[in-house]
């Protein structure tokens, strides 16, 4: 098949594919996504073509196991086309009632519908999902309808459409003149003009060019990347054929974690299919231009998520960043002009060309352009990733996409940007969701983590999480970064634990200051901003630690106590029986008693305190202080 | 690029082959691949010592990841580890002394919406409890590791 291939016989091959696709086949998609995965929609899958097999419907019936769909609270997900009925935590059990209701009477299985918590209703149809219904999923949305192993799912969807338009009516400057006007901004964080740094590297004269993707989404809680990887690899591919062609690269590589086993598998075949049809390689369609792809796989370091130390890693170093200038685009790979970007911002590039960039810029604010994927995450009611317009309110995005706080708790903070984003308060619930507002807010909008915090998530313990994280991660490199961020964790433990000082406050921002300035990359230059925020718009919660040695949100072990309340408890022994440490005493319809000093406080027994006894509970400051008097008085006495 | 700094680049993948292969660094493969790629032995343990992904001891007869992400540990994560490195009698990190259990950390598995999660030999388990750790343990010395849910 390799052989002659050409812009037209891609055509004709779009073509076979969307003929042969014409008749309206009933097809069942079974989400791929990891976290799908983890709940188990392979044995889904299997169990929907056993059936099929069974009830003898192979030709009129597809199944295909796709991208991710992005609602990952609901996992497995199943969506049956052309229709969208949405059915969602599919078991296995349910599997032959779909198949002879929906399937074979065209009747709708009610019990794995979606409700919406806040009406009671039942949603039928993927669209109307209140989880979907606010997004505009133009990065995203065709992962659902793409199994990611075949290169033909691409294709019949316009795939590498724009790539033949680049390839053969355009040259190197349109492109990227296209990609500024779009005025798409680099999406790994930075948020960088993409035409500009793809036209620094196009005017540098070098004999070798090398572009990058950067996959090495290291952001804890953060992974769309990795959803595009898995679900949709070509649009990844096809938007760095694209930029090479632009920039006049004749090497790419794709740096992704090793962490991501599933993304590691589909973009590598991926890039073989490519390579396959001639979409890769030499005289690529049949024109003058080759290039060729690399997977490189990461070795588990945050730090090498940053250009120059990713860099370091693919030539076999230590993922050691460097002073820039030189920047990659002047001297990156071995020395050679290197463009890098972010997954989702290649992903951006075919998009742009197929609609034009008048299209693009349409979306959006004036300095933030298009889209971003976000992972919705932490205390909220619809975990998953949601792909929304820039400049959208925060507060759409927590209630109206998020469906609100779990539990029905209060909201206190979302946590952008990674380790080296913040935290943004209730009050800011109103703030668009752009590059600009989010840096004003003292967070920035990273790769596009978004952690939601309640009222029990404690805000010290946060930012001492972030710090220990970075400590861990930072390679050592500047001394401000190495020794700065353990003695940031240092102060922030002690405070948790109830020893802080009144003057620990200045001591932290004062370091923060001093380890923002004096890093070299931006690991050190951003690690602070975790406790920065948290002391901005937090305060009061410090104080208390230190002052009052109370942790509000009842988290820090050490400042917390579980108690019993004797009132409530009806002596059912299994709190009693659950303890790891045999800390609580009492006997069958007898109040319960936690010893104190035996106590190692894993909750256990606030687990399995049945909720409609919800006898066991936390205390931290007078409270706390109170009870402990009290039993140690007790046991004098005894 | 020269001929030398494609030796170099192939380093980390030599490491990911090895450390399949064995399930950790052993000494000699350091001289081996110091040998074939003509580079220092101690260049070499600065790079694998500096990844995660790569360890010079072997690990246990069955490992047990903790999630450590964001969404994760606002779920609790902390809470998981203490009763994991309480039954098991060792930190994070750590293998037990019969080499049974390997007891590791992870930054973030993006699969924040099961969070917070233990991944036992490769088996996904979701919305942990304190009180299901023992479980996982025994059904893991059983040989019975099947996904919990």
């Amino acid at each position: 098949m390799m052989d002659e291939f050409s812009a037209a016989k891609l055509d004709e091959i779009r073509a076979k594919i969307s003929e042969s696709r014409k008749v309206q086949k009933t097809c069942i998609t079974v989400c791929g996504g990891t976290g799908c995965h983890a709940y188990g929609c392979l044995k889904v899958a299997e169990a929907f073509k056993d059936e099929i097999k069974k009830q003898n419907l192979q030709d009129s019936v597809d199944v295909r196991i796709t991208g991710c769909h992005g609602f990952c609270e609901r996992g497995p997900i199943t969506v049956i086309q052309p229709e969208g009925i949405f059915y969602q935590r599919i078991q296995l059990k349910d599997i032959k009632e779909v198949i002879s209701e929906t399937i074979i009477n065209k009747k709708i299985v009610n019990r794995l519908l979606y409700t919406e918590p806040r009406t009671k209703e039942k949603i039928v149809y993927e669209e109307e999902v209140p989880f979907y219904k606010k997004q505009k999923r133009i990065i995203f949305g065709n992962n659902g309808f793409i199994d990611p192993t075949d290169i033909n799912d691409y294709i019949a969807l316009d795939g590498y459409k724009a790539l033949v338009k680049v390839l053969f009516d355009m040259t190197s400057e349109e492109v990227i003149a296209d990609i500024e006007a779009s005025g798409l901004r680099g999406r790994g964080g930075g948020g960088f003009p993409t035409g500009k740094k793809w036209e620094v590297c196009r005017e540098v004269n070098s004999d070798v060019k090398y572009i990058i993707c950067n996959a090495d989404e290291g952001d804890p809680g953060a992974y769309m990347d990795r959803s595009l990887l898995e679900g949709n690899p070509h649009s990844i591919i096809e938007g760095m054929i694209i930029g090479a062609y632009a920039i006049g690269a004749s090497l790419g590589f794709i740096y992704v974690r090793m962490e991501y086993p599933l993304a590691v598998k589909n973009v590598t075949m991926a890039v073989e299919q490519a390579k396959r049809l001639g979409l890769l390689g030499e005289s690529i369609l049949g024109s003058e231009f080759k290039f060729d792809i690399h997977i490189f796989r990461g070795a588990g370091a945050f730090v090498s998520g940053e250009e120059t130390s990713l860099m370091a890693s693919i030539e076999g170093r230590r993922a050691f960043p460097r002073q820039r200038p030189p920047y990659p685009a002047q001297e990156g790979l071995w020395g050679k002009p290197t463009n890098i970007n972010n997954v989702e911002t290649w992903a951006n590039v075919p998009l742009i060309i197929n609609k034009g960039a008048e299209w693009y810029s349409e979306i959006g604010t004036k300095n933030s352009k298009g889209t971003k994927i976000f992972s919705l995450v932490g205390k909220i009611n619809n975990t998953g990733l949601v792909e929304v317009p820039m400049g959208i309110k925060l507060r759409e995005i927590i209630y109206d996409i998020g469906g609100g706080i779990k539990d029905n708790k209060k909201f206190k903070a979302v946590q952008t940007g990674g380790p080296s984003g913040g935290c943004i308060p209730a009050d800011q619930l109103d703030l668009s969701i752009d590059f600009e507002s989010l840096t004003k807010a003292g967070s920035m909008m990273g790769s596009g983590g978004m952690i939601v915090m309640d009222e029990d998530t404690c805000m010290v313990d946060v930012a001492r999480y972030f710090l220990n994280f970075t400590q861990e991660e930072s390679c050592g490199k500047c001394v401000p970064c190495r020794i700065g961020t353990s003695q940031l964790v240092e102060i922030l433990t002690r405070i948790t634990k109830g020893k802080g000082d009144e003057k620990d406050l200045e001591k932290l921002i004062d370091l923060s200051r001093s380890v923002k300035d004096g890093s070299l990359c931006g690991l050190g230059q951003t690690a602070p901003n975790p406790v920065l925020t948290t002391i901005r718009y937090f305060r009061d919660e410090y104080e208390a630690h230190i002052k009052e040695k109370s942790c509000p949100a009842l988290v820090c072990k050490d400042l917390i106590i579980y108690h019993i309340e004797p009132e409530k408890c009806v002596g059912c022994l299994l709190c009693l029986k659950n303890c790891p440490v045999d800390a609580i005493s009492g006997e069958r319809k007898k109040v319960h008693v936690i010893d104190q000093e035996l106590c190692i406080k894993c909750g256990a027994c606030l687990d399995v305190c049945p909720p409609k006894v919800s006898a066991v509970s936390k205390y931290t400051g007078k409270k706390r202080d109170r009870i402990l008097k009290k039993a140690s008085g007790q046991r004098v006495k005894k | 690029m020269s001929e030398s700094n494609k030796d170099q680049r192939e380093l980390i993948h030599m490491l990911h082959d090895t450390q399949e292969k064995f399930g950790y660094i052993p000494a000699h493969s350091i001289s081996q691949i110091s040998r074939e790629l003509k580079i220092s032995e101690s260049e070499i343990f600065g790079v694998l010592t500096f990844y995660k992904a790569f360890a010079l001891k072997p690990r246990g007869k069955h490992l047990i990841t903790i999630c450590m992400g964001t969404a994760c540990h606002v779920r609790g994560a902390p809470m998981i580890i203490d009763e994991f490195e309480r039954k098991l009698g060792i930190e994070a990190g750590e293998t037990t002394e019969d080499n049974l259990f390997t007891l590791e950390t992870v930054n973030c598995v993006g699969a924040c919406a099961l969070g917070p999660i233990a991944i036992a030999d490769g088996d996904y388990h979701g919305q942990m409890k304190t009180r299901e750790v023992d479980e996982i343990i025994k059904k893991l010395k059983e040989g019975k590791n099947k996904d919990i849910e």
